[in-house]
């Protein structure tokens, strides 16, 4: 465990709170892509390249693409009620 | 249950996985010290039996390939359910094209944003054949790299060029490249049980170490992989995205 290690799980452990302290959807969605940002730093500080390239992706195309379109639907619906 | 009872039992429960929690890290073998013999029997496994540089691509497209078999039939299956659910709320007279539909989306978008999505879409392909391509050989693979190409699409979007789209992602052609790398890691793993007797054995030559063309049916995997997860995530997001166009249109 060396210092990069620390500060690594230290910005998991503050990045994935603030991801769940942050009520506003869309926000949490940017703020969640900074929680998936930290998770790639902490996955390459343990020497797990393969983890932390899997991680990107899905953290920074797969989770927000899907979750900003179904917003977007979601907010459709309700203003058609 | 009053809210103050409900606090206490929280912060009890909260307390309790806390120190089991801190329990199990602590009974944790060191940081590379792993116990048991199998992390060092995977990289032999590996690198001398299969010729395969990357350990992790060498377990998950050989040693433990039919698992990965049902991972890709996983996204697989998501991919067909989100597009039949997607497509059954879509309406037969709204069933014009979302090309034709985003023109009035268009010049919304601001010109920096357009040129600097056309002008990447290029490398970002490149960077994902390259991740598939070395995925025996270097960390990556067929599931990172079909994500990648996947996301050159959504530059193209992200560009405005909704005729490109239209041009580069006929949903039809998608379906089949996603069926055919599903259906293409299947008979590789059909072909180790003809050619050497066992499903999922490593049946074509090995050829040298750390060669671009070698490792045996790892590369093929990865390839199968990478078209199936590129096409899957493409059809995915490009029926999310015709809904979201079609309301867009609606309010028009």
């Amino acid at each position: 465990m060396n210092a990069l290690h620390v500060a690594a799980l230290l910005a998991v452990a503050v990045s994935g709170t603030a991801t769940v302290l942050v009520r506003d959807p869309v926000r949490q969605a940017v703020v969640a892509g900074f929680f998936g940002l930290a998770l790639v730093i902490l996955f390459m500080a343990f020497q797990a390249p393969d983890v932390a390239l899997s991680q990107l992706v899905v953290t920074a195309v797969a989770v927000p693409i899907m979750v900003l379109l179904t917003l977007a639907k979601l907010r459709d619906d309700r203003d058609d009620e | 249950m009053s809210r103050r009872t409900r606090i206490r039992l929280a912060l009890v429960a909260l307390a309790v996985l806390g120190g089991l929690g801190v329990a199990a890290v602590a009974g944790l073998p060191d940081f590379g010290h792993p116990r048991g013999p199998y992390a060092a029997a995977a990289v032999e496994a590996s690198l001398d039996d299969r010729h395969v540089t990357a350990t992790v691509g060498g377990v998950t497209f050989d040693v433990r390939g039919i698992d990965t078999l049902g991972e890709e039939l996983i996204l697989f299956c998501a991919a067909i359910g989100a597009t039949v659910l997607l497509r059954a709320q879509r309406g037969e007279g709204e069933g014009r094209d979302a090309a034709e539909r985003a023109d009035a989306a268009r010049p919304r978008m601001a010109a920096s944003l357009r040129a600097l999505g056309a002008n990447l879409v290029g490398p970002v392909l490149v960077l994902g054949i390259y991740v598939i391509a070395h995925g025996h050989l270097t960390p990556g693979g067929g599931f990172q790299g079909g994500v990648i190409l996947a996301s050159a699409l959504l530059l193209v979007f992200a560009a405005g060029q909704m005729i490109g789209v239209r041009r580069l992602r006929p949903v039809s052609a998608v379906e089949v490249a996603e069926a055919v790398g599903a259906g293409a890691y299947a008979l590789v793993a059909l072909g180790g049980l003809i050619f050497a007797g066992a499903a999922m054995a490593n049946f074509l030559p090995l050829g040298t170490t750390g060669q671009l063309l070698s490792g045996g049916t790892v590369p093929v995997l990865n390839a199968a992989v990478g078209i199936e997860v590129a096409a899957a995530i493409t059809l995915i997001v490009s029926e999310l995205l015709d809904q979201a166009l079609l309301r867009e249109s609606g309010d028009a």
